[in-house]
This record gives C-alpha cells, sequence and structure tokens, in this order.
C-alpha cells in the first residue's frame, strides 16, 4: 500500500514537475505546478510530516499559487520566441539537466550514509504532529523564527515598493529613489524608512 | 518505503527544476522552476529527517518554505514592475547588466 501510494505520487510529482518546463503556456505551468505541490504533500504525508504536508497545501498549493495565477492572469500568458539566442540552448540545456542528476546521483551514493538502504528510523506516534513542530519551533528555534518573520515582513514591504502604482506615466526617476530605499537601510528601520521615503 | 527512493526523486526533481531554468525564456516560468528546485531540497530534507528520527529537519522544510513565500513575492513585484514599463517579458532581452 505504501509503495502504491509512493509511486503515485512520485509519477504526479514528476509530471508536474515535467509539466511546468514543457508546457508553452505560463498558465498551464502554473496548473502544472499545483500538481506537483499536492504529490509533494502526499509524500510529505507518507514521510510522517503532518504538518508541513498542512503548510504544504495551505500556504504553498493555496496561497502562493493564487499569487501565481494574478500574475499569470495580469501580465497575461503570451507564448514565448521560438529561436534560440544561444545556439544550441534546447539541446545543451536538458544535456546539464541529466549531468546534474548523474552528479547529485553519485554524491548520493558515495555518501556511504548506511541508513540510506533501510526504512528510515521507527518513529513515536505524533512524530511530525503540529504540537512537535511548534514547540522545536517556539523553543529551540526561537531565533530562526523570528529572523524568518522579519523575512517575511522585508518582502510585503520590498513587494508593495516594487509594484507601487506610479500616478504619472512620464516619470521614470521616482522609482530608482524608492526601490533603493529598503537595500540602502538597516533591516530595523525599514519599516520607518519607506513610509519616511516615500513623500520626499 | 526504502528512504533511498525519496532521496533519487528529490535530486530527479531538482534536476528537472535546473534543466527548466535554463531552458525557459518568461521570468513567470523561471520563478516556476526555482519552486520546483526549492520544493525539491523540501523533499530531501524531510526524507532526511525521517531517517535519523529527529524532527529538526521538518523545522528547516518549513524555513525553506518561508524563503520561497519570500522570493515569490519579489519576484513577481519585479515581475509586476517590469511589465508596467512596458519592457519585454524576455530574460534574453532584459540583459542590460550584461558585462
Amino acid at each position: 500500500m505504501e509503495a502504491v501510494l509512493f509511486f503515485a505520487a512520485a509519477l504526479g510529482a514528476l509530471g508536474g514537475a515535467v509539466g511546468v518546463v514543457a508546457l508553452r503556456n505560463p498558465f498551464y505551468g502554473v496548473l502544472a505546478l499545483i500538481v506537483h505541490l499536492f504529490s509533494l504533500a502526499v509524500l510529505f504525508l507518507l514521510l510522517t510530516a503532518a504538518f508541513v504536508a498542512a503548510a504544504q497545501v495551505v500556504v504553498y498549493a493555496g496561497a502562493v499559487m493564487v499569487l501565481y495565477v494574478f500574475v499569470v492572469a495580469y501580465v497575461g500568458g503570451d507564448t514565448e520566441p521560438t529561436f534560440d539566442p544561444i545556439p544550441g540552448q534546447r539541446f545543451l540545456a536538458p544535456l546539464l539537466g541529466a549531468a546534474l542528476f548523474i552528479e547529485l546521483s553519485i554524491a548520493v551514493l558515495g555518501s556511504s550514509l548506511l541508513a540510506l538502504d533501510t526504512d528510515g528510523s521507527n518513529v513515536k506516534v505524533g512524530f511530525g504532529d503540529p504540537a512537535g513542530i511548534g514547540r522545536l519551533l517556539l523553543e529551540r528555534f526561537l531565533l530562526p523564527f523570528e529572523a524568518s518573520s522579519i523575512l517575511l515582513l522585508l518582502a510585503a514591504v520590498g513587494a508593495v515598493v516594487l509594484a507601487a502604482r506610479r500616478d504619472e506615466p512620464g516619470a521614470g526617476t521616482p522609482v530608482p529613489t524608492s526601490t533603493g530605499t529598503p537595500g540602502e537601510s538597516r533591516p530595523g528601520e525599514v519599516g520607518t524608512g519607506v513610509p519616511a521615503g516615500d513623500p520626499s | 518505503m526504502n528512504i533511498e527512493w525519496y532521496v533519487v526523486l528529490s535530486s530527479l526533481l531538482f534536476a528537472v527544476g535546473a534543466m527548466g531554468i535554463l531552458l525557459r525564456r518568461s521570468p513567470i516560468v523561471i520563478l516556476l522552476c526555482l519552486e520546483l528546485m526549492l520544493n525539491a531540497g523540501n523533499l530531501a530534507l524531510v526524507a532526511f529527517s525521517q531517517m535519523v528520527g529527529n524532527q529538526q529537519g521538518q523545522v528547516f522544510a518549513i524555513v525553506v518554505m518561508v524563503v520561497a513565500a519570500c522570493e515569490v513575492v519579489v519576484g513577481l513585484g519585479l515581475i509586476v514592475a517590469i511589465f508596467r514599463r512596458k519592457l519585454p517579458l524576455d530574460v534574453d532581452s532584459l540583459r542590460e547588466l550584461k558585462g
């Protein structure tokens, strides 16, 4: 049963990934990525990571993909030009991808991890549930947790600054100054630095 | 299920994502392929976490998810800004920074 689920989910994940690379319309690429993310959530459940699987479905397949769909709908999913700006790119890229896979496989086989050939450790009931992950996140990994929250705030401020609508169409100069503000100020001062930089 | 299967699947997904970044020209699709690579790393992290019997790898995977969300937000903001300036959404046309 576990093997059947694994191979079904692996096929879905691989098919979604190939679909993202191969489909010409970006909208279909986003849909293929959603299939890929759901298959990965099944794989996370098989690896007894219930909370990560739930976060994958809710955060990734829910929120992030909606953002992608909105941007693709806004920009318009035009197809790419067919000519090769770099000669042989169409043949070199799969070749380099295959070389990367072979190299990674050699690295994994050469790592001589003895537990690679086992079914993993016998984990207790409740391994990877929200209670355990939350306790780890708020006790042992409190500093990375707070750092990632600051990172999320910075990204939100940066996205607002980048995608802010400019009223005058001909004004090209206000944009570099407003986008340069978060990069030059200290990370702690960004929340106060951007509103102060906007009216000037 | 053998842990090795998960690691091999993860490296395969990573290679597919890297191939997509090399192959495609639309910035949106390149961001999607970056997501593929980050998710492949997540799969390897969770697989190794199960192999060791330690939940810390799963915490690491959640932090990778946060970083991926930040990258998507900033990248999509950049794409919207490029689109607003009527520039072509093609990474081969946007090569002013090339040395």
